[in-house]
């Protein structure tokens, strides 16, 4: 698998991230070598071996249906660039 | 009843399916312990969880598991013992994971179907594809500020059940129909409360359209369609639209496009490159969620009597008719009103005529709802339990009811108070049968001389001169009685 200067741009457009066109040429080797340390696992033979999603614990723990967080506006306004009237404010983004 | 629409081409048939979003009912969110609570103000019931700052963890709400299974179950749907959570990646500032925590090809419960009641009495399946259990986003508000859009994330983080149906769907009326049924059944199981105003329920309607027979056609993604009205309209607009595309030689493109209200149009949405690019993969802060054959067992042990089911019991038990049953199973606590009316009075149908007709009929008027009623159902019950042992005929308990609805007293101490009680002693009929026809001897020899018709003339005047009280079978006999021997 290899990833084309184009394939590179695409994805850094999703991320929303802005490269310079000597990033990109830059960029694409660099992801194509990490890809291709990756691609060593597919040697593997996995045909008869069950998904792993997890290696921390076997169950998924849950918790109550309890009230008993939020109600903490400052804090959750503290880093925004911008706090107007309670609300986060940013660029206007109507579609 | 495929409502087909005629083009300039022939007729055209729409292809309907609906994605329903729901908000689960709970008191916290879903991965957080923020409260779910309407109205309050903005970015007060957020946690750090639902704000996304860095090295925030969810944990699962047990409850809303629960609630997702139930549903399912509702949906006579095939839950799925396993589940998986997985990340839809995109960026919106009402978003601030930068992903929402959906489920993807491994969601809590799979396929499912209900049956719909349509306009015409006539009963259809809709398929239902699958339920996942996901995040909502925050709320932007844009008419605040002039270069602003501002963000509370009160509803970030609240859980939905997101409701596929499968394209069955062939019209308006059947996707509002769909969505009536989908939120009773909501309802009835106690999982979202249905209010479309308040945004706990939202709709989404995939449209093509297609000559009947053909293939399906390319689809569009109407989204913000937010009321029954608004689903009908939309689905209208965006079919005509689609076939004047076709008509002219174009081509539909698959999009998303919005819903607006006001201009009552749809517009094209997202620019389409990027737009479903979602890269989905589970989320690696999130195990798959496992449910216990305990668990399952429990819910679909303690599933309340769902509207179909109770549908068909009124109709097979009691013998009324597909239309009495879908008024009377609208709401959980009309069905319930019902079924004591119907228990007290003895007779289930003419109980049913009572409810629909004359309760229902007056609190329309009066503009309240069914809990604010002035008659309860045990007093409703006895007054059609009077019409039935023949105290009182149909007519006076109109009258009986309507001081009923203004006094909340018991019919039986109306009939009372009043001298209502029917006159069903032969000798009493007859004495004033006596009288009438005594006071109209030239109507005696126009009937007698062969018009028949006049009957109903003395019928009439001996119920008038009864004050209504005389049991109208008894003197229809008397007089015929008099008048031919």
């Amino acid at each position: 698998m290899s990833l084309s200067r184009e394939d590179v741009q695409k994805v850094a457009g999703l991320a929303r991230l802005r490269m310079t066109d000597s990033q990109l040429d830059e960029m694409a080797p660099k992801l194509n070598s990490i890809l291709g340390f990756v691609e060593q696992l597919s040697e593997v033979e996995t045909d008869n071996v069950e998904p792993l999603s997890n290696v921390a614990r076997s169950t998924l723990s849950l918790r109550k249906d309890e009230v008993n967080d939020g109600e903490c506006r400052d804090k959750v306004l503290a880093n925004a660039p911008e706090a107007e009237e309670g609300f986060y404010a940013v660029p206007k983004v109507v579609e | 009843m495929a409502q087909l629409i005629k083009g300039e081409t022939g007729e055209w048939e729409m292809v309907i399916g609906l994605e329903v979003h729901a908000q689960v009912t709970a008191n916290s969110k879903l991965f957080s312990g923020a409260s779910i609570e309407f109205g309050a103000a903005p970015n007060t019931h957020v946690s750090l969880v639902d704000a996304a700052m860095p090295g925030m963890l969810p944990v699962l709400n047990e409850y809303v598991v629960e609630q997702a299974v139930k549903t399912g179950y509702g949906l006579n749907a095939q839950v799925n013992q396993t589940s998986v959570f997985a990340r839809k990646n995109y960026f919106y500032p009402d978003l601030p994971q930068g992903y929402q925590i959906s489920q993807y090809d491994q969601p809590i419960v799979g396929t499912g179907k209900i049956e719909i009641d349509l306009p015409d009495g006539s009963v259809k399946e809709v398929g239902i594809t699958r339920l996942r259990l996901e995040q909502d986003t925050g709320k932007s508000v844009h008419d605040m500020h002039p270069s602003k859009s501002y963000v509370d994330l009160n509803r970030s983080g609240s859980a939905l059940m997101e409701i596929v149906s499968e394209p069955d769907i062939r019209g308006p009326e059947e996707a509002v129909a769909y969505i009536s049924k989908l939120r009773m059944i909501l309802q009835y199981l106690g999982t979202c409360n249905g209010n479309m105003d308040e945004g706990s329920m939202r709709a989404d309607v995939n449209i093509s359209v297609r000559k009947p027979g053909d293939e399906f056609g390319t689809r569009a993604e109407v989204k913000n369609v937010n009321s029954l009205k608004a689903v009908h309209q939309a689905i209208m607009f965006e079919a005509q639209r689609q076939i004047e595309i076709i008509e002219d030689g174009g081509e539909v493109d698959q999009e998303t496009r919005l819903w607006d209200p006001n201009k009552l149009e749809t517009r094209a949405l997202r620019s389409k490159e990027d737009a479903h690019d979602y890269r989905y993969f589970p989320d690696p802060d999130l195990l798959p969620l496992e449910l216990t054959d305990e668990l399952m067992e429990r819910i679909k042990s303690t599933l309340p009597e769902l509207p179909d089911e109770k549908k068909h019991r009124f109709m097979e038990s009691f013998g009324l008719s597909t239309y009495d049953a879908s008024v009377l199973i609208a709401e959980q606590s009309r069905a319930a009103f019902f079924e004591t009316v119907a228990e007290k009075a003895g007779d289930a149908k003419l109980a049913a005529n009572w409810v629909i007709n004359e309760l229902l009929g007056a609190l329309n008027k009066a503009e309240k709802d069914l809990n604010e009623t002035p008659v309860s159902a045990e007093q409703l019950g006895q007054l059609v339990a009077r019409i039935k042992d023949n105290t009182i005929s149909g007519k006076i308990a109109k009258d009986v009811f309507a001081e009923m609805m203004e006094t909340s007293k018991d019919a039986d101490s109306i009939i009372d108070e009043k001298g209502l009680k029917q006159v069903t002693d032969t000798g009493a009929i007859e004495a004033i049968i006596d009288q009438v026809l005594a006071a109209n001897p030239s109507q005696v020899e126009t009937y007698k001389g062969g018009n028949e018709k006049l009957l109903g003339f003395f019928v009439g005047q001996v119920m008038k001169a009864s004050q209504g009280k005389a049991n109208p079978a008894m003197v229809n006999e008397i007089l015929k009685k008099k008048l031919d021997g």
